[in-house]
């Protein structure tokens, strides 16, 4: 089926959250850094996956867990007793990025569906089709970096299903290879499991403005009335050549209900949803925008326009002043 | 939607007393009404730290430490504080918007530890409203009922 939604669950309760309001499929992570999402108290233990194994099973949805961190050597045996217990479990697929990882998968787990994550960073079909001949991946999550016309590119030479970032937080998209916290942290999402380790954020409230530092580093300074975003190093305003701005990136989010009649055209398998760290609220939210969205589309593309109601909705919902297209619309190419 | 903005008088008294009375009345009430319902909770690692919740509109500033039996009053320097307002915590705790939301559009600050912050909040992010409401008095159970289907 095309265009199937892929909603985040961080918790059982955004889970049944995004079932209920109509995901096609759920993705969640187990509670370690074995996936890009390893904050204190999210995620799901054994018996709580199983729970929402059941519950979207039972519903007709399926539900994939992101694996999608590099194992270190000393580390390695917690990645692959994710993979075991995916494979006890029955997860309808694991989103992997390390192909050591989709070795031990292919070998350990022949029938275990595999998914290349955004973390892997293939943007050419080459890279995909690499993945698929030799561990059998059948959809890849293809980086933010790409345009809709380079998209197309890869979906015309390619037998791998594509999925596709619809909504959510955007950043510098360097995807599996950022290792611009661990400047600060000595930490990089890639091995962690978080961009900036919770433990190391501190938020003040000052008479300037409300100060987020990481690691003691001051990343933002608020005002009053500007919107806030997330405490990440890619996000925060600096000092360069005596100008403060946002001199890596702007925090934005990404929002690509507009080009829902294009994705469809080009044969793009799965929307996905980012946030698994929010809460149930906001997966109820967005997934019944998207929802509402995609049946939309499918019922008469050429008439489709995402209505205000559904853009205020996102809005609301979203890291930053704005939302926008990311790469996918660049009209000078 | 709901409505709930307190009189600037009420507040402005209420800002007034000290901490502790509060701080006790609403320790004595969430155990009572609360606890039972969130003691099957992993509180591990919430236990013996401080915490202040601020209610900006009402000028309240709750003060408490949580162990093994529920909550306690407390006067220790808060590892963590979050504030917002009466109807901004409503809305959180019936579901109804999303923390980041608000922490985005400025409308709740958590100031601390960070990563106790998130602990709290993914506590109770992963709590069935329907088993705590099955759990309240039946009036409080009807009002919490009420402002969720609002």
């Amino acid at each position: 089926m095309p265009l199937d939604l892929v909603c985040p669950a961080g918790s059982l309760m955004s889970l049944k959250a995004a079932i209920d309001n109509g995901a096609d499929a759920v993705y969640m992570g187990f509670r370690d850094n074995t996936n890009a999402r390893a904050f204190p108290g999210l995620n799901f233990d054994e018996t709580q996956a199983a729970e929402g194994l059941r519950y979207a099973h039972d519903r007709g949805r399926r539900v994939l867990l992101a694996l999608n961190t590099y194992p270190q050597a000393d580390t390695w045996a917690r990645w692959t007793g994710a993979i075991d217990r995916a494979a006890k479990l029955g997860m309808d697929a694991v989103i992997l990025a390390d192909a050591g990882l989709m070795r031990y998968a292919v070998k350990q787990h022949p029938a275990l569906r595999l998914h290349l994550s955004v973390q892997g960073s293939a943007t050419s079909y080459e890279a995909v089709n690499f993945y698929r001949e030799h561990f059998g991946v059948q959809r890849a999550v293809l980086p933010r970096v790409l345009s809709l016309p380079q998209v197309e590119n890869v979906v015309k030479h390619t037998d791998v299903e594509i999925e596709l970032f619809g909504f959510g937080g955007l950043c510098v998209m360097v995807e599996g290879r950022c290792l611009l916290s661990s400047y600060c942290t000595g930490e990089s999402p890639n091995s962690a499991g978080v961009c900036s380790p919770p433990k190391a954020v501190r938020w003040t409230d000052t008479a300037v403005g409300l100060e987020s530092r990481l690691n003691g580093v001051l990343l933002d300074r608020y005002g009053k009335d500007e919107k806030a975003g997330y405490p990440t190093l890619c996000k925060g305003r600096f000092e360069v050549s005596g100008e403060t701005y946002y001199a890596l990136e702007e925090p934005t989010s990404l929002n690509t209900l507009d080009l829902l009649p294009e994705m469809l055209k080009m044969g793009i398998a799965a929307i996905k949803i980012e946030g698994r760290q929010r809460s149930p609220a906001y997966v109820a939210q967005v997934t019944k925008v998207w929802r509402a969205a995609i049946d939309a589309v499918k019922k008469n593309a050429e008439g489709f326009k995402p209505t205000p109601a559904w853009q205020a909705e996102l809005n609301k919902l979203s890291e930053g002043q704005s939302h926008t297209l990311g790469a996918y619309h660049r009209p000078w190419k | 939607m709901l409505n709930l903005a307190f009189p600037p008088s009420l507040a402005n008294m209420v800002s007034r007393l000290p901490v502790t009375p509060p701080s006790l009345a609403f320790s004595l009430a969430a155990n009572r009404l609360l606890w039972p319902a969130l003691k099957t909770l992993d509180w591990q690692p919430l236990i013996g730290r401080c915490y202040a919740i601020r209610v900006k509109d009402l000028g309240l500033n709750l003060r408490f430490t949580v162990s093994q039996r529920g909550f306690a009053p407390d006067s220790g320097v808060p590892d963590l504080t979050i504030s917002a307002t009466a109807r901004d915590f409503l809305l959180l705790l019936s579901r109804r918007e999303d923390p980041d939301t608000l922490f985005f559009s400025r409308r709740l600050v958590s100031e601390g530890d960070t990563e106790l912050g998130l602990t709290v909040k993914n506590l109770l992010d992963a709590l069935d409203p329907e088993a705590i409401l099955h759990r309240l008095p039946l009036p409080l159970a009807r009002a919490a009922q009420r402002m969720m289907a609002a």
